[in-house]
């Protein structure tokens, strides 16, 4: 191979744009941002070939700040822009940046076509569990009785777990990270980047004007190690400030919480497997959460990768056609069928 | 005993006729629309002008025999210029008593009525709700009845072929055929070779329609059944080749051509809706012509996934009808204030709501014009005959890309479904026109404008250094960069307006077909051309001083129209609506004008429109 000169890497810097970011002091989109400047220099992509998509929210002001190609949408409608984009552009590298308003309330339908379609495109669903940029309406993830303005007397809907729906769109990557752990989430944005298919990270985020403290049971030092449990493949399912606690599977299929010691060990865990075909067992662990003793995961949940893109299917498509056919003639075209000639 | 085939023919005569018109109906499951396809495309290639009128139930199998599982094909064929499907039926062929209360109104006095006599027992009476068997009643007397056993005589024609009854009633269809084929002394070949065609895979249904087929043709032979036969001589068009054509088809037609033209990839987004879908079964076709086509979750998403592969740089389009365009309105101001051309086709059927889902109807054009929050103009462009749809896809394609805009184009489900004979166009004489996309980092800026159109530059990503970024925020000239400034808002959107509103200089001079002044001009637009057209052409023939304009460009409207509205005394305006392209009229040039408004799913017939002028004449 020759010897092509490399273009000085990319920095951090490259993707910050001129533009005043206008989140509150304080949001959890900063703290995203940063991490998404800072992931991306390091995938080895050229700056022009990356498209950060959005629809209407807070966080869908995302691309203004990314000094990439960016297309701030309409109000849920990122995915089934991103998705024409990635079908006549499949070397795109395409991301959308949404919310749980956005992603699962507006926009929840093109969310999980994309997702069940297998679209190459990564999404960073930024889920603060209420409406910002309306001024603190609850949303579809506020958790049930939530007191808002639009819900004085609290809400009646039961909230969406947005990693049940994407396992539930058999999406192929799957993953959840939180704005304040940052190693983690440049971690986790590096699998979702490293997936071919579909990659949906939902991304816990603190409102600080209309919802602060909504992940604070998560977040804040104490609780941290006792509530979280961190997904690992290949590692047993274990948590806990010492890690003495664990999750097991039951005969029935089921899981429970366990406490390590008096005979129980991690062997007796269950070992995370991200890369299992099927989306059963990462359904489950979805789910835990809403169970009471049960801690909530983070962590990549589902990254099986061997299901083809959908753009590549329906460009390799065109070309088995074109081999078959050869390439369209359209003299041709015009003239096929009954023709018949005036003289 | 001998077959009918061998029966030697009978001498029969011949009468030589200008025009004819027949009309297919049954059930919509006989198989009408193929019946009257097979008919149109046979007379077609003999050389007649031709036009088609299918009109089918919403419903795909209402209860067999009632009234709205009624389905009809009609085709006005001619050794003159056709332009409508005509107003009144030579020949009815109805092959129940529900197809036959549904049409009979329509036929001639002392016309053709061949019904299938099998299927007027009592319970089929009773499904179409009649009293009295109108073939022993003589409420038909004033028409020539043939009663004929179809279904008996279809069985008699197939019997040894060992098809169950239900498969050889299925053919009844095609003995029907045969026999209209006899009476205007048609070929069977092209229907034989479509046959053919069709059930290549199964031998036993190529036998059996064809016998069928034959089977009517030598029936009429044999039983000197009419007496008479008729002879419509080839038409005199414009010399060339051609092929029969619908809306539908043309419209894919000249979206594939156009993307050539232009050098561009074509992508369809679409969500199936009737009477658009065809033409996404025709694009999903070509994709040896490297066409993208997608089916959609929404027609959200089919605008949308259309507006993101333009963004990428293709050739982007989406298809629907009025209930989908009333979803894509938010994703229509999107594409406005991104500034990125799309073209998008409005299949229009009768509404509000569902409406009348398969019946047409012009009722979205002020929605077209206007159906968007805030100031979002975008130019509209009308259809108005099934092969003209070729070209407007190819002009809508121009417009979008020359100017970065959305475009509309407005088709209904007459066109849609309807044919004509259409003269197939040298690739050559169609203009290029090839597209530049943005690559200069150093004077680019997303909305710095081409003086002469207003244009922004496509700037495709992949690009290097072209990185930047847009959305249906208000955006400042020419940065592109969020700005609420007054001021910036006020020129913004009125650079837009210039823009759609520049156009106007892309557009011909209007010439009125008719008259150049006189008494009465009619506007008109989309699929009533052909109606206006026949009725000019009698109306002038009786020496009244007419004119017609027929508008393609609906939005910006063509420089010289005003100039040309004050040189008639009065302006008539038909429209299958409530008098929508005659409220802009009114509203633009402060014209009296007078509209003519039919909104019952069907075209103008002929003497509706001649009646009105003449109303109008003080006639």
């Amino acid at each position: 191979m020759g010897t092509a000169t490399l273009p000085p890497p990319l920095t951090k810097k490259d993707f910050q744009t001129d533009q005043e970011v206008r989140w509150c002091p304080g949001c959890g989109d900063y703290a995203i941002l940063s991490a998404v400047q800072s992931v991306f220099p390091e995938l080895g992509i050229k700056r022009e070939n990356f498209v950060v998509v959005s629809g209407i929210g807070c966080s869908s002001r995302f691309p203004y700040y990314m000094n990439t190609f960016g297309f701030h949408t309409i109000h849920g409608r990122a995915p089934a822009v991103a998705t024409g984009i990635k079908a006549i552009r499949p070397d795109l590298e395409v991301w959308v940046a949404t919310g749980d308003g956005d992603a699962l309330s507006i926009g929840g339908n093109h969310t999980i076509h994309m997702l069940r379609r297998n679209v190459g495109i990564k999404v960073l669903l930024f889920n603060n569990k209420i409406y910002g940029l309306t001024k603190g309406q609850y949303s579809p993830t506020s958790e049930f009785n939530k007191k808002t303005k639009s819900t004085p007397f609290g809400s009646v809907d039961r909230p969406f777990n947005p990693m049940s729906l994407a396992i539930g769109s058999e999406a192929t990557f799957v993953a959840r990270s939180v704005d304040v752990f940052q190693g983690h989430l440049k971690e986790t944005l590096k699998h979702a980047a490293a997936h071919k298919g579909s990659a949906f990270v939902e991304i816990l985020q603190n409102c600080n004007i209309f919802n602060d403290g909504a992940w604070f049971s998560l977040t804040e030092r104490d609780a941290r190690s006792e509530h979280v449990i961190q997904l690992e493949h290949g590692k047993p399912l274990v948590f806990g400030k010492n890690r003495d606690k664990g999750i097991r599977r039951k005969p029935d299929g089921d899981i429970e919480v366990v406490q390590l010691g008096n005979g129980i060990t991690e062997s007796d865990l269950a070992v995370h497997d991200a890369h299992h075909p099927r989306p059963s067992y990462a359904f489950l662990l979805s789910h835990m959460e809403h169970r009471p003793g049960f801690p909530t995961p983070i962590g990549v949940f589902r990254a099986w990768d061997d299901l083809p893109r959908y753009e590549d299917v329906m460009n390799q498509q065109i070309k088995d056609v074109i081999a078959k056919r050869g390439p369209g003639d359209l003299g041709k075209l015009l003239r096929a069928g009954d023709t018949w000639e005036v003289k | 005993m001998s077959t009918l085939a061998e029966v030697p023919p009978v001498k029969n005569k011949r009468e030589v006729l200008d025009q004819a018109v027949i009309r297919f109906a049954g059930d919509s499951g006989d198989g009408m629309q193929i019946t009257g396809n097979q008919f149109t495309n046979t007379a077609a290639l003999y050389g007649n002008d031709i036009a088609t009128f299918p009109d089918y139930p919403a419903e795909i199998r209402a209860p067999a025999g009632t009234i709205p599982g009624v389905s009809g094909f009609q085709l006005h064929f001619s050794s003159n210029e056709v332009y409508t499907p005509g107003d009144a039926i030579d020949v009815l062929i109805a092959m129940n008593p529900a197809a036959l209360k549904v049409n009979i109104a329509d036929l001639k006095a002392n016309g053709i009525l061949i019904v299938n006599s099998d299927s007027f027992k009592e319970g089929d009476l009773r499904k179409a709700q009649m009293t009295s068997n109108p073939l022993e009643d003589h409420s038909l007397d004033k028409f020539r009845l043939f009663s004929v056993e179809l279904e008996r005589l279809t069985r008699r024609s197939l019997e040894h072929l060992g098809l169950d009854a239900k498969s050889m009633d299925r053919c009844k269809n095609f003995f029907a055929l045969g026999m209209c084929y006899w009476l205007y002394n048609r070929s069977m070949d092209p229907t034989v070779r479509w046959i053919e065609d069709k059930f290549k895979n199964k031998p036993l249904l190529v036998e059996a329609n064809k016998l069928a087929l034959k089977g009517g043709y030598s029936y009429c032979e044999a039983t000197e059944a009419f007496q008479i036969s008729y002879e419509i001589p080839p038409a005199q068009l414009t010399p060339g080749l051609y092929r029969s054509m619908s809306g539908n088809q043309a419209l894919a037609l000249g979206f594939v051509t156009a993307a050539q033209k232009s050098g561009l990839r074509l992508f369809q987004g679409s969500y199936p809706i009737t009477p658009a879908s065809d033409i996404l079964h025709e694009l999903s076709q070509y994709k040896d012509f490297g066409v993208m086509t997608f089916q959609a979750e929404d027609e959200i998403a089919a605008i949308t996934s259309a507006i993101g592969a333009a963004y990428a740089g293709a050739l982007a389009i989406t298809t629907t009808s009025g209930p989908g365009m009333a979803l894509k309105t938010e994703a229509l101001g999107l594409a406005v204030a991104v500034e990125i051309p799309l073209v998008i086709c409005d299949i229009q059927r009768g509404g509000p709501s569902t409406g009348l889902p398969t019946k047409t109807e012009q009722a979205d054009l002020l929605q077209a014009l206007f159906g968007r929050n805030s100031e979002a103009p975008i130019p509209v462009l009308a259809a108005a005959t099934p092969a003209d749809c070729f070209w407007v896809a190819i002009e809508a394609c121009r417009i979008a890309v020359k100017y970065m805009v959305p475009v509309i184009i407005l088709s209904d489900g007459y066109l849609a479904n309807g044919a004509e004979p259409w003269r197939i166009p040298e690739l050559k004489d169609i203009p290029d026109f090839p597209v530049k996309f943005a690559t200069d980092p150093a004077s680019f800026l997303p909305y710095k404008r081409d003086p002469e159109t207003l244009a922004r530059p496509w700037a495709v990503p992949g690009t290097p250094g072209l990185e930047h970024r847009i959305g249906g925020l208000e955006k400042q000239d020419p940065t592109g960069n969020i700005n609420y400034e007054p001021l910036n808002h006020e020129n913004m959107v009125r650079v837009r307006a210039a823009k759609v509103a520049a156009v106007a200089q892309d557009i011909p001079n209007l010439l009125p077909a008719g008259d150049p002044e006189g008494d009465l001009l009619i506007v008109a637009w989309g699929s009533t051309c052909g109606s206006i057209t026949a009725a000019l052409k009698a109306q002038r023939a009786k020496g009244r001083r007419i004119g017609h304009l027929h508008l393609r460009h609906l939005n910006p409207l063509p420089s010289n129209l005003g100039d040309i509205l004050k040189r008639y005394k009065k302006v008539l305006v038909p429209e299958l609506n409530m008098g929508q392209l005659l409220w802009v009229l009114r509203a633009k040039y402060l014209v009296d004008a007078i509209g003519l408004n039919k909104i019952q799913g069907r075209p103008f017939k002929q003497a509706e429109l001649e009646q009105k002028i003449e109303e109008m004449l003080g006639l």
